[in-house]
């Protein structure tokens, strides 16, 4: 199967460097049950985990551009809605767009809000370019370092568990990196109207669009 | 954002247990902070200076794409009698880059103008759906001295 993987990726190389896990596997056990989050997500891959994993269920917002937004999006409408538990799931690309975000959501804490960055240290969208994190940079210490006390790196199967109940519990935001192989994400297709997608999400969140 | 211009509003925010005041590290992020708070129910308003807006540009794809309400209140520098050099370039191009990502431009010179034209914004983002600035010229706010 190694000729399966996208081109232009050393993947022997990220193994090494510890980017092991198979998201379309890890990302679907990590969250459990997807009901108990409301989602924002970054493009492209992590769009597609969540879109898959909740078939573009109405309790998720997918990012198709404005690169860089996600966590603040996860923010405001986690500081909306105390009652509810979101999570962020984006990826190192987007994440790395706006890194003041991570300083922004520490000063506030809020115990609802979880960020799950999929880290497969490239940039799959545009053609497997290297990102910063396969080149030295580690960002549960950028996480830890802005002030958010419940940073953790995940990159085993046996460390998936607690990584699920981390998300869930806790007195402040929770940020995990899961480290994949640089590999394509689900290939689903989701709704990609920004417009669309406001209206379906208040209207089940909110009855209202 | 800090800003000298938004000095008390942003005081009275602070002190008001009605409102949650969420300071930022860049302008893009009160962009997107605005948009999930509108998909939670709640409503806010980014305050920023003139030479922020530039850095909303490619965020503000979010608003206008996803139709979100957006209001900002912006103190302008850069205009009616600027000093710092530094100013001009963003601030003399905040109506157009604004307008053409879609955001409505309401300028106010006087201060008996400001309550009204604040009023106008509320309906015209939380009613009428719209992308609204309201910008705070320096004929208003008076321009800082070097």
């Amino acid at each position: 199967m190694a000729n399966d993987y996208p081109q232009g990726v050393d993947m022997a190389a990220a193994i090494a460097a510890g980017f092991i896990l198979d998201r379309r596997e890890a990302v679907p056990k990590l969250i459990g049950r997807h009901e108990d989050f409301l989602f924002v997500t970054g493009l492209a891959g992590t769009a597609r985990d969540i879109a898959a994993l909740t078939r573009d269920g109405a309790h998720i917002y997918t990012m198709a551009g404005a690169m860089g937004g996600a966590c603040m999006i996860g923010l405001g409408l986690a500081l909306a809605r105390p009652d509810k538990r979101v999570l962020v799931a984006t990826g190192d690309g987007e994440l790395l767009m706006n890194l003041g975000a991570l300083a922004t959501i520490a000063v506030l804490n809020p115990a609802n809000l979880a960020i799950l960055c999929v880290d497969n240290g490239h940039y799959g969208e545009t053609g497997y370019q290297k990102s910063h994190t396969s080149l030295g940079v580690d960002l549960e210490k950028i996480a830890a370092g802005s002030g958010i006390k419940r940073a953790r790196t995940i990159a085993g199967e046996a460390e998936l568990a607690d990584g699920g109940r981390m998300l869930r519990e806790g007195n402040g935001t929770a940020f995990i990196v899961l480290k994949v192989k640089p590999d394509d994400p689900p290939p689903f297709k989701r709704n990609m109207d920004p417009a669309s997608c406001r209206t379906r999400f208040r209207g089940a969140l909110l009855g209202t669009g | 954002m800090p800003d000298a211009g938004h000095r008390i509003l942003i005081d009275r925010s602070l002190a008001d247990p009605g409102a949650q005041s969420v300071a930022l590290t860049t302008e893009e992020e009160g962009v997107a902070l605005l948009a999930g708070a509108d998909l939670g129910g709640a409503r806010g308003v980014l305050l920023m200076q003139s030479s922020g807006t530039g850095n909303c540009i490619n965020m503000l794809s979010l608003i206008k794409g996803g139709h979100f309400p957006f209001l900002s209140l912006v103190s302008m520098r850069g205009d009616f009698g600027e000093g710092n050099p530094w100013q001009y370039p963003m601030g003399q191009a905040v109506e157009p880059v604004l307008q053409a990502m879609g955001v409505i431009c309401l300028r106010i010179e006087r201060p008996e103008e400001v309550a009204p034209t604040v009023a106008a914004a509320l309906t015209m983002v939380f009613q009428g759906g719209s992308a609204v600035a309201v910008l705070l010229t320096q004929k208003l706010l008076g321009a800082k001295s070097f």
